[in-house]
Parts: structure tokens; sequence; C-alpha cells
């Protein structure tokens, strides 16, 4: 006997959720769970045996509160510091190794190699290389071109700035990766007819290539930006935030709040102003593409 | 003339071009390994300045390795191994099953099920990292404290948006008559999805496993939380302490360093095409 059209459907369903059941079971418990207990300690102060509800209490602590404000402030220079620097190395790289010669294959395999390597280890390395003491690796550099040598991390002045430079290391060539992609879908024959009407390379690049990527421009904004507010590992290994908070960024600041202090209403009220913060920059891009594509 | 790049650098065969572009290349080339080639080459020398790096090694040794076991170095990279091991089969699995019901199956909430994945794809894991610690010392209904089990940093890593979405999007691309052959045959769900569906979603699943085993291999916060004893320790959290404890060499953090890269350096390698494939289709890693 064949089953009824209905009943046929509603076994459909049944395999359906029973095929998704683990995935939804898993974001359930580590994704949703936590969100939601994150939300309600937000308001709450939390002790070890009976927690109080305070209200808005933790939030304006948050806006109030110097250390965080200054936080809030390193977050977001990084974040665009970073951003722009692997967008518009990115962007140059690519357009520097677009083409399908081997040679240029190799090129792009191995400056791709930062992009998947452990942040951790990398931090690492990077600490060497920044060492302070002008034996330290990138300060050896300096030396070679008569330049004095720099503090790096070690400063007030410099420390959030270096960091900076190992994120546009390790962000760099994931852009440039991303780029080369969308030079692909670049329109062949628009370069030929601008050749033929005698335009330069400039004008070229100005009127085909970078209109033709745009789209994937405000893909990399978005995903990097967002990346940037929540960094946590570069800045934990690097500096901790040091010194004297000169790069004490608001995930290292949540952290320590959380698991040093105990203070977790407050780092939970911290979590969602940065969940905030990173929906809310998601929609201000999406809404100045869509009025960017209108026009 | 030819018009295969936005810049047509191919096209200029020049001396002078040629030697301009000699140098760049090598000078990319050398910006973006340079760090990498210098921590090869310092975690195999003996004599180490605690400042700087070896380019160019004055003997050869082994020794930083060997140190590094007594250190425990080799217990982290274990449980590294443990960890990335499970997580990955555990999230190749989920990923599959529930990319087959999104991508074959229709049914009514579905909308809802990919507005789920695009939301805990939003969600920055660590702006979750201090409730979650929580949860995982305490699983509701369940009651089963996670904290410093393998099971607390295998499971949240389980599901993974971008994994299913991936696997979703190529599983739409095979042919329904082959499934409809297969019904007619009398081959059952389950045999239906491994012996048609799974094997013609290979290429995906080299995508997916490279990209989730370097994300698992990633993993900071959520060792940090889940592992306060150092016997449970992942390779990456286990970095920050080595370097920091006086009576530790810095022979021995360059090789456990070296260690921590290598593992995803070489899945990348191996996996090129796949990684690239995935960077390409989807450029919204979370």
């Amino acid at each position: 006997m064949t089953p009824t059209p209905t009943r046929a459907r509603r076994r459909g369903a049944l395999i359906a959720w029973a095929f998704l059941a683990p995935a939804l079971l898993l974001f359930l418990y580590f994704k949703f769970i936590p969100m939601f207990t994150g939300l309600t300690m937000s308001f709450q102060e939390i002790r070890y045996i009976d927690s109080q509800w305070v209200g808005l209490d933790n939030y304006r602590t948050i806006l109030t509160d110097d250390a965080f404000a200054s936080a809030i402030w390193h977050s977001l220079v990084l974040a665009l510091g970073t951003t722009a620097g692997s967008l518009v190395l990115g962007l140059g790289f690519a357009l520097l190794i677009e083409g399908p010669a081997r040679y240029l294959w190799f090129v792009r395999t191995a400056a791709f190699l930062p992009v998947v390597t452990t942040m951790a280890a990398v931090a690492e390395v990077w600490r060497i290389m920044y060492h302070p003491g002008d034996t330290g690796m990138l300060n050896s550099i300096l030396g070679w071109v008569a330049l004095d040598p720099q503090p790096f991390l070690a400063s007030e002045d410099s420390s959030l700035l270096s960091i900076m430079g190992m994120s546009i290391w390790r962000g760099t060539p994931y852009d440039m990766m991303i780029f080369l992609a969308g030079l692909v879908g670049v329109d062949r024959t628009l370069y030929e007819a601008a050749a033929v009407d005698g335009a330069s390379t400039w004008r070229r690049l100005r009127h085909i290539t970078l209109p033709a990527l745009r789209p994937v421009f405000w893909i990399l904004f978005t995903l990097a930006a967002i990346r940037g507010l929540r960094v946590f590992v570069e800045v934990y290994v690097l500096t901790n935030g040091g010194p004297n908070g000169s790069s004490e960024v608001l995930m290292t600041l949540i952290y320590k709040l959380g698991f040093q202090t105990g203070e977790l209403g407050i780092a939970s009220a911290g979590g969602i102003v940065l969940f905030a913060a990173t929906l809310l920059l998601t929609v201000l891009v999406q809404l100045m593409r869509r009025r960017q594509a209108a026009s | 003339m030819r018009f295969d790049s936005a810049l047509g650098l191919e096209a200029r065969r020049g001396p002078v071009a040629v030697a301009v572009k000699v140098l760049l290349y090598s000078g990319m080339v050398l910006i973006f390994t340079g760090p990498l080639v210098a921590l090869l080459i310092s975690a195999f020398n003996e004599t180490l300045d605690p400042t700087a790096f070896t380019l160019w090694p004055d003997s050869f040794t082994f020794e930083n390795f060997v140190q590094a076991g007594e250190r425990n170095v080799y217990l982290y990279l274990f449980n590294s191994f443990v960890v990335v091991g499970f997580g990955l089969l555990l999230q190749v699995i989920v990923s599959v099953f529930a990319a087959y019901a999104l991508a074959r199956k229709k049914f009514r909430g579905m909308s809802i099920v990919m507005l789920i994945m695009l939301t805990t794809m939003m969600l920055p894991e660590e702006i979750i990292a201090i409730p979650l610690s929580l949860v995982l010392a305490d699983l509701p209904v369940l009651h089963l404290d996670l904290i410093g089990t393998y099971a607390g940093m295998i499971l949240p890593v389980g599901a993974w948006g971008f994994s299913i979405l991936v696997m979703t999007e190529f599983m739409k691309e095979v042919p329904v008559e082959l499934e409809e052959a297969a019904r007619i045959d009398g081959a059952g769900e389950l045999r239906t999805f491994f012996t048609i569906i799974l094997p013609l979603c290979r290429p995906a699943l080299g995508v997916i496993g490279v990209f989730g085993f370097t994300m698992i291999w990633d993993q900071y916060l959520l060792p940090l939380i889940v592992a306060p004893e150092s016997g449970m320790w992942t390779l990456p959290i286990a970095l920050r302490s080595l370097r920091s404890d006086e009576e530790v060499g810095i022979g021995v953090v360059l090789a456990a360093s070296l260690l921590a890269l290598l593992p995803s350096i070489i899945a990348f390698l191996a996996f090129q095409r796949q990684f690239m494939r995935g960077l390409t289709s989807g450029a919204i890693k979370g």
C-alpha cells in the first residue's frame, strides 16, 4: 500500500527534523542557552548563593566606567585600523599578483599561510619579533635603514599599533584571496574596449576594476569589522591589555571581569553591548550597501 | 596586448619589468612567510638568544624538542589532537545530517531553521564565553559538569553554521533523479543517504573538513574556559604559560609554537584546492 500524500509529507518532515536534531540540540545547548543566560545575568548582581536583580545597573556601570570607555575606544581603533589596513594592502597585493602564471600561484600560496596559522602561536612569534631591545628582529631591520629602535609592545604609545600590525599581517592575505576571486569575475572585454579608447591603466582600474569589486569590498569590510570588534587572543597573548591599559580591548576587559574579578553581571552586560555593537554595525553596512546599489 | 589582468603586469617582459617583479614577489613571500621561517629555523638552533630569532643557524639540534617533553608539551599536543579529532568527526557528521534535511526535504519551519543557523554565525562565540562557562559547569536538564573534560571542548564545536551551509549548498546540486531511482529500488532513507548522497558529496566533505580542522585547532577561549588544570590544556593555550614560566627556556616555547603551527599549515597545503573553494564559495566564515 502506498502512503497517502499527506502522510508521506508528514513522514518527510519527521525525517527532516530527525536529521536536524543533533545540530539544533548542540546549538540550543552551546549557543542559545548561553546567550539567554548571558542576557539574564546582565541584569543581575551575580553572587555565589543568591543573585539579585539590579535592573540596568550593570549597563550604567559600563557606560560610565572609564576602563570600559577606553576599552571600547581601543576596540574600535583596532577594528577599523586592522580592517582598513588589510583591505588596502589586500587589494594592492591582489592587483599585483593577478594572473594565471605558475609562479604567481606559488606566491599566492606562500602569502596565504598567515591566514591558516594558529593565532596563539603566531602571537608568540610576533612577541619575539617585537622585542624592544635593539637586538629584536624588527628593530634590527629598522637598524638597517638607519631608524631608531622602537619599543613596540612595551610602550603605551605603540602597543595598540603593534597589535594592529600583526593583525594586518594575518588579515591581508585573506582579503587578497577574496579580491583575487572577485577579479576573475571582471569582464575582460571591457578592458579591451578601454584599451581601444586609449584609456590609461589608472583610468581602467578606477572605472572598470574597482566598481566590479564593490560587493566583495563590502562583504570583507563587514566581516573584518565584526571580527575586529571581538578580538581577544591577539591582545591576550601579546600584551594582555598592557602596558598600563593602553591596549585593553572589550573582550580582554570582559574576560578579566568575568574570570578574574568575578564581576559576572557586569561582564555579561559587556558581552551584550558588544553583541549589540556588532549587530548595529552589520545592519549599518547593509543599509549603506543598499543605498549605494540603488543610486 | 593582452587583457587577462587589471594591471597587465604579466605581459611586461622587459628586463626592468622582470627585475621589479622578482623584487616585488620575493618581497611579498618574505613578508608573509618570514616570521614562520624564522620560527622554523630557530626552533632547531642550539644557542638561542631570547630576544631574537636566528636566521642563520649555527648548530642543528633536537634539544628544544626533547626539553619540550619535560614540560608536558606532548601532553598538550595530544590533548589538541583528541579535541580536533573527535570535534571534527562530530562536526562533519552533524553537518551532513543537517544539510541533508535542509537540501533535500521540504518541511514547515525550514526558514526558521535557516534563521537559527545564520544567527549562530552572527553571534561571536567570544561574547557568550562567560555564560557558556556556567552552562558547561552545569548543563541544563542533564546536570552534567563538563569543566575539565574533553567533552567540554568537543561538544560546543560540534555544530558550526558555516559547515552546514556549505554542505547544504553542495547537496542541492545532487540530481534528484539519483535519489528517486534508489527509492524505487527500495532503498530506505538512511541507505539512500549513505550510498547515494554522501559519496557524491566527497568534494564538499574536503572543504568542511579542512575548514573545520583549522577552526577547531585555533580554538582558544573555549579550552581556556573548559580546562582550568594544566593536564587538560591544549597546545595553543599552554604556550602563554610556558612563555611566562621563568624556568622554561625560550627554546621550549619556540618548539611548542612550531608544533602548534604545523598541523593547520600541513592541513592547508594538503587540501589547498578545497580550502580555496570553501573560501570563495562562501566568504561567510563566522
